[in-house]
């Protein structure tokens, strides 16, 4: 389809916006533009069908089956939306007094008092702007605590194979070492290899429980208390805090720091959506290296505190993407004490119902329960077909679903990780139950065709090797 | 593919050709990019890098993963193979004749498998 830009008639124009009520201010050198900015121009007929066609290309939850592992793809409910466009929410500026905008600041308040609640927390910053950015802020906490502490030998953060590649990616921007652990053949940390690497250059550990296995790390205990032991740190990657939410509270187990995904757990818009949100909670011995500013109350009104000489200083302009946050409370406050954990028990029955009426055909990466999603192999489908977990995902697509993340965790071969999420009803479920069998059915009959798959698909199987390579990043205007 | 008899090979699933007692060539199996896939982009080590046995001197992405490059041997790393650089996808045409780095000063040795004993190690991995 054409860009916005390649739609553009000279001359043609629409009248959304209305007129400009600001007086005219001619700015001058050397902040004078030389050039016209690219603005196209287009009639609202044409505006309209443009972004008509780019939602027909697209694909989200409200339009199918989406079950990506370890993205927690649930379904936004409207209510945050409308909640989020209460005027008093909505035409506000992040540079008014706080004393004008007590509510909002309650609102936040409120939100990070629900979510220490939750997560077992002491305080939370809403700074981070999604979950890596989250990573990154809470590292700098293990940074800072260590060397408030004058230890500076400890650089190594030990991470499980199993981790999300944004683990290493924030050690590394961190400037940490990765140090990275082998699973045990059940898929969980192996306590043995940890306890071999562990000792006075720990910084830390940085996990997902439950893990990219959709599997409940149960010693997570002994974990805990080894890691402390070494003098290191517990980070809670919380991507994958879903089907715990409100049963089990990381900081219960043992973590000293979490980072949450709004944009997963707590149903605000994901994707193209976005924007994510990815706030970080501590327990009180850490909360003086958080970043600035900090809500605070003061003689029974709320400000934002900029002063603690031990902060790690700002991460983000303001505090976070405020909107997200109200949409995340509208959540939790209309699923309540009750509704929370309800929602959880209710994502790892749906993985399990979808894993259990798989099993016969595709393997199951590590039988027996799982939590919110579960890992399927291909491995020896392809081996007796030449169907592999991408042709799968690609023919899924025909049917009108998302597919499920693939080729993930990395030690499993041709992985199809799939996290069904609560909101998806029974019947939806079988009717994917359905597909998925056919498609495995139709590798022994016909395998060509999934070879060919997707058919019915805006854009069919795109050439990966020239996206990596040949990076085009921006449009170049012809004029 | 055929396993080239005279390299050696490592659990990682690593090549090594020793040019003489101090001096070699490294690369990845056939197995390896075959487990890849279609190969995007290589992290190269810098002349002169120390690499230990065992540990990690470039990472590897394709459109599918990023995998670790694991040294067969301690040395240092005299040079590094441009052409494989700029276009990392020869691996995957020619993973035996595409050397990654060519490693110096040689004074210790992984634990290496010689060709038949390597495609005997691959068999196991495949069941």
């Amino acid at each position: 389809m054409k860009l916005v830009f390649e739609r553009s008639i000279q001359g043609t124009g629409s009248t959304l916006l209305p007129p400009n009520d600001v007086e005219a201010y001619d700015l001058q050198e050397p902040y004078q533009r030389k050039l016209a900015l690219h603005f196209p121009e287009l009639t609202e007929g044409e505006l309209s069908r443009h972004y008509s066609e780019l939602e027909s290309n697209a694909f989200g939850v409200n339009r199918g089956f989406y079950p990506l592992g370890s993205c927690t793809m649930k379904y936004s409910p409207k209510l945050n939306e409308e909640c989020a466009a209460l005027p008093g929410f909505a035409d506000i500026h992040p540079l008014q007094p706080a004393h004008t905008v007590q509510g909002c600041m309650e609102a936040m308040a409120l939100a990070e008092k629900l979510l220490c609640e939750i997560t077992g927390m002491d305080n939370l910053t809403f700074q981070p702007a999604a979950g890596a950015h989250g990573e990154f802020t809470g590292l700098q906490l293990i940074k800072k605590y260590h060397d408030s502490r004058g230890d500076s030998k400890r650089v190594e953060l030990i991470v499980p194979d199993t981790a999300h590649g944004t683990n290493p990616a924030s050690a590394s921007m961190g400037a940490f070492k990765t140090v990275a652990i082998p699973s045990k053949a059940d898929g969980l940390v192996d306590l043995d290899a940890l306890k071999a690497v562990v000792g006075e250059n720990t910084a830390g550990l940085m996990l997902t429980n439950p893990s990219t296995l959709g599997l409940f790390e149960k010693d997570i205990v002994e974990i805990a208390k080894t890691v402390h032991e070494a003098g290191g740190l517990l980070y809670y990657d919380g991507a994958n805090l879903n089907p715990v939410m409100g049963v089990v509270r990381p900081g219960d187990t043992g973590f000293d720091i979490v980072h949450l995904n709004l944009h997963k757990t707590f149903s605000t818009p994901h994707g193209g959506g976005g924007p994510g949100a990815g706030p970080v909670g501590c327990k009180a011995y850490l909360s003086e290296f958080l970043p600035l500013p900090r809500i605070v109350e003061e003689q029974g009104s709320l400000r934002f505190c900029s002063d603690s000489e031990n902060s790690i200083g700002r991460v983000k302009a303001f505090y976070g993407h405020f909107l997200v946050i109200i949409k995340a409370l509208a959540y939790i406050l209309t699923l309540g004490k009750e509704g929370i954990p309800y929602a959880a028990q209710n994502a790892v029955l749906n993985a399990n119902y979808m894993m259990k009426s798989l099993e016969d055909l595709y393997t199951v990466a590590y039988p027996g329960r799982c939590m919110h999603e579960f890992v399927l192999s291909a491995e020896s489908l392809k081996k007796r077909t030449g169907v592999s977990a991408m042709d799968v995902a690609k023919a899924l697509m025909d049917h009108g679903m998302h597919p499920p993340t693939v080729y993930f965790p990395l030690n499993v071969h041709e992985a199809l990780m799939v996290e069904p999420t609560e909101t998806e009803s029974k019947p939806t479920i079988d009717a994917a139950v359905k597909v998925y069998r056919e498609i495995y059915d139709l590798a022994f009959t016909n395998p060509a065709l999934l070879h060919e798959a997707p058919v019915k698909a805006a854009i069919r199987r795109p050439d990966e090797v020239r996206a990596a390579r040949t990076l085009v990043l921006r449009h170049s205007f012809s004029s | 593919m055929t396993t080239p008899t005279n390299y050696s090979y490592t659990k990682t699933h690593e090549w090594i050709q020793f040019l003489d007692e101090e001096t070699a060539t490294s690369g990845i199996t056939d197995f390896a990019q075959k487990a890849l896939s279609d190969i995007v982009f290589i992290n190269m080590p810098s002349e002169g890098d120390e690499v230990t046995c065992g540990e990690s001197f470039a990472d590897i992405e394709s459109v599918k993963a990023v995998a670790d490059i694991n040294s067969p041997v301690s040395g240092t790393i005299l040079e590094t193979n441009e052409t494989v650089e700029e276009d990392p996808s020869v691996i995957n045409e020619d993973p035996y004749g595409s050397w990654i780095v060519k490693i110096g000063h040689i004074r210790a040795k992984d634990d290496l498998m010689n060709a038949e004993e390597y495609d005997r190690f691959c068999e196991e991995e495949e069941q």
